[in-house]
């Protein structure tokens, strides 16, 4: 093939186009002068990413050994182009205050911005690998781009926050290469040597014949190694302090975006372990992680005095309940996970986008500290009581709605865990709305020096603009999902066995 | 005959390997940690090189020099520079007294080499030994990074495990990737600690010692 049949082939692959443009703006936002200019371009870039990833909904390309599309990865994309573009426009007016502020230098906007778009692309990239080596890579380069930006704002705690996590996810990902290695070995003698054993879509084709003791040990290995990324319990000890300790945009796209491409990547190959008859069910220990991080953080979630670290555990609470739902398996339970992770996802960074206005207006992140938001800041406060309310699993939002699937399933298949699993959801629902009474409602304190709101119109709106946006999609999915989704969340489900 | 003498000579340096594990758990003093650690980079590089020789793998090559330019030589060399330049304490903190984490050590290596074997009963010689002894590498370098206090013992310790993973990539024949991947971790270990963390724990704390990650829960009220 020629070199410019070769650029033809590209520029029609729009999978090249979604990790081609956030990595060039990594390159480019790297070299450019002036956070002003840097935040509309990151804006710009992230919807541009957005746009050519609904373009795979009508083109979808021809798998090749590196890259791929199918039903289940295409949902993903796009909703983590979605999330990347809005948390883009948090982000503009978050930093615009931070640098009013002076919390952050301008040698270090430029830096954020460059990590941002360079986080994008190896989530995208992650998500669209079709090789199982190059999608350990690309998550393993999520982490480094994360660690240093935990690590932004250079005050002791969020160097501890960014050790820590370099520490514990490092060791993670050192794991699933351990893994990603053992499933090659199981591979290697049904599909001979070389890059056809490490392609997912030729993979799933013959893992029926692979030797299942090895995939066994595999699958260990992997859901220790990302189980850890996931932040699932016991793993989970990182996932507070880098979500409260980075810029809130991070926390955002952390517990959004980044534990769900790590679950992406544990269920890619719990649908590898699963074709083969032989193996060991990956569904028990998959359910006992899940019910260990649920109970875990629900009774966390009642000692909390961070607001930051109250929805960290928040999302390892909700990361445990799709890991359960997917541990369960069946047509229910998948169709009730993969909604969920749609519902935490948007709810989450809805969540992380109110409160990190809220601990600007604020100047802190103690909860005993923020009071009254409701009648000091109406648009702010309400949006931020409707998302509370919505990962708490309040009726009629949308996350209600999987919870409700996933315990629904849970009787009827193993009415003994459903019970465990209805007392966690009850626990944190009272924590939550325990702490939600107070940051809400009430008289409003007087104002903190600490403080640094204020600012324009715009910056506001932009901030409240996404968390709004978020919530009527969250609210409308729970009073009423489109048919062609239904219809395709149940083909996933199916693809997920 | 020949081919049981490449065998011989992989386990030998696979071996070789494992034994320098052992060698950094069992030091007090924090160069002669580095120095350990070099060594058993130097063994990794002869692996991954006779890997290349025997498999026909001339991109295991690269991974051979990567090993041996970036862990065996620079990554010791600017620590070393690090500790004096910082003044840390050169003796090692363990958490876990020398003789226990030995002990703890050798029973890894027989719960790797119990949980390998029977598993790859019908893999080739080659791969089966090698990936037990790639697995208690990894083994004892989380050992390692658990009772070893000191920051820099911990990122040893993370290169030690390492070490063991790529040893196993380098041991599954014609293994993809093998190159990018020893790329991608020397790049987060290069970027995070040296990038990063050492200056800045040492403009915060004066230290090294990561005692203080547990006067420090986050949250406490």
């Amino acid at each position: 093939m020629s070199v410019t049949a070769a650029m033809q082939a590209g520029a029609a692959n729009p999978i090249l186009w979604i990790l081609a443009i956030p990595l060039g703006a990594a390159g480019f936002l790297a070299v450019l002068p002036g956070w002003r200019l840097a935040t509309w371009l990151n804006v710009a870039v992230s919807g541009a990413t957005f746009l050519s990833s609904l373009v795979l909904f009508q083109h979808r390309p021809e798998p090749t050994r590196l890259l791929f599309i199918d039903d289940f990865n295409v949902y993903l994309v796009a909703l983590t182009a979605f999330v990347g573009f809005t948390t883009s426009i948090f982000s503009a007016a978050y930093i615009s205050r931070e640098s009013r502020a002076k919390h952050l230098s301008d040698m270090h906007l430029r830096f954020y911005h460059a990590m941002y778009q360079a986080f994008l692309f190896t989530m995208l990239l992650a998500l669209v690998a079709n090789n199982i080596g190059v999608m350990w890579v690309a998550i393993e380069a999520a982490t480094l781009t994360t660690v240093l930006m935990v690590s932004l704002y250079r005050t002791r705690e969020a160097i501890e926050a960014a050790w820590k996590y370099f520490i514990l996810c490092s060791v993670g990902i050192g794991l699933a290469l351990f893994g990603t290695t053992l499933v090659y070995l199981a591979a290697q003698p049904v599909m001979g040597d070389g890059a056809d054993a490490m392609a997912w879509t030729l993979l799933i084709t013959k893992a029926a014949g692979f030797h299942p003791d090895l995939l066994n040990l595999a699958f260990v290995f992997l859901l220790v190694g990302y189980g850890t990324k996931v932040g699932l319990a016991p793993l989970h000890a990182w996932l507070p302090d880098a979500h409260a300790e980075g810029p809130t945009p991070i926390s955002a796209v952390l517990s959004g975006l980044l534990l769900n491409v790590a679950l992406y990547a544990l269920l890619r190959f719990k649908m590898l372990i699963s074709t083969n008859p032989e193996t060991l069910a990956p569904g028990p220990l998959m359910i006992m992680m899940g019910l260990s991080s649920l109970f875990l953080s629900g009774f966390m979630l009642y000692r909390r005095g961070d607001i930051k670290r109250l929805f960290a555990y928040s999302s390892i609470e909700h990361m445990g309940v799709i890991t359960f739902a997917f541990g369960l398996g069946g047509a229910v339970a998948n169709f009730a996970g993969l909604m969920h992770m749609t519902m935490h996802s948007l709810t989450k960074s809805a969540i992380f986008f109110a409160v990190g206005i809220i601990t600007q207006n604020a100047g802190t992140k103690r909860i005993a500290d923020i009071r009254g938001l409701t009648a000091s800041h109406p648009v702010l406060g309400w949006g931020f009581v409707i998302a509370v309310l919505a990962i708490a699993g309040l009726p009629p939002m949308g996350v209600f709605m999987s919870e409700f699937l996933v315990v629904t399933s849970a009787f009827s298949k193993q009415p003994l865990l459903a019970l465990p699993l209805v007392v966690g959801l009850l626990l944190a629902f009272g924590a939550l709305v325990s702490r939600l009474q107070g940051m809400a409602f009430g008289p409003p304190p007087p104002p903190n020096r600490r403080a640094h709101g204020g600012g324009n119109w715009l910056g506001t709106m932009m901030a409240t603009v996404p968390l709004w946006l978020h919530m009527s999609l969250v609210v409308i999915a729970g009073l009423w999902l489109p048919a062609p989704l239904v219809a395709w969340f149940e083909a996933v489900a199916k693809l997920l066995g | 005959m020949l081919q049981q003498f490449s065998y011989d000579l992989a386990h030998l340096i696979g071996a070789t390997v494992l034994m320098a594990g052992f060698g950094m758990l069992y030091q007090r003093r924090l160069f002669a940690v580095l120095n350990t650690f070099a060594f058993q980079a130097l063994a990794l590089a002869a692996a991954a090189a006779w890997q290349a020789h025997v498999q026909n793998a001339p991109h295991l090559y690269a991974t051979a020099a990567i090993a041996l330019i970036f862990k065996a030589i620079a990554v010791p060399i600017a620590l070393h520079w690090l500790v004096e330049r910082l003044g840390i304490h050169r003796t090692v903190e363990t958490a876990l007294s020398i003789g226990w984490t030995m002990i703890v050590g050798v029973a890894l290596v027989a719960l790797a080499i119990m949980l390998v074997l029977p598993v790859t009963a019908k893999a080739a010689a080659l791969t089966r030994e090698s990936l037990s002894i790639a697995m208690s590498v990894v083994l004892l370098g989380m050992l390692m990074m658990i009772t070893r206090r000191n920051a820099v013992t911990q990122v040893v310790g993370f290169m030690a495990l390492e070490n063991g993973l790529i040893l196993a990539a380098v041991s599954a024949k014609g293994m993809p990737l093998v190159v990018e991947i020893s790329i991608a971790f020397s790049v987060l270990v290069a970027m995070t600690v040296f990038g990063i963390f050492f200056f800045r724990i040492r403009e915060r704390f004066d230290s090294l010692d990561l005692h203080f990650l547990e006067t420090y829960r986050g949250d406490r009220q």
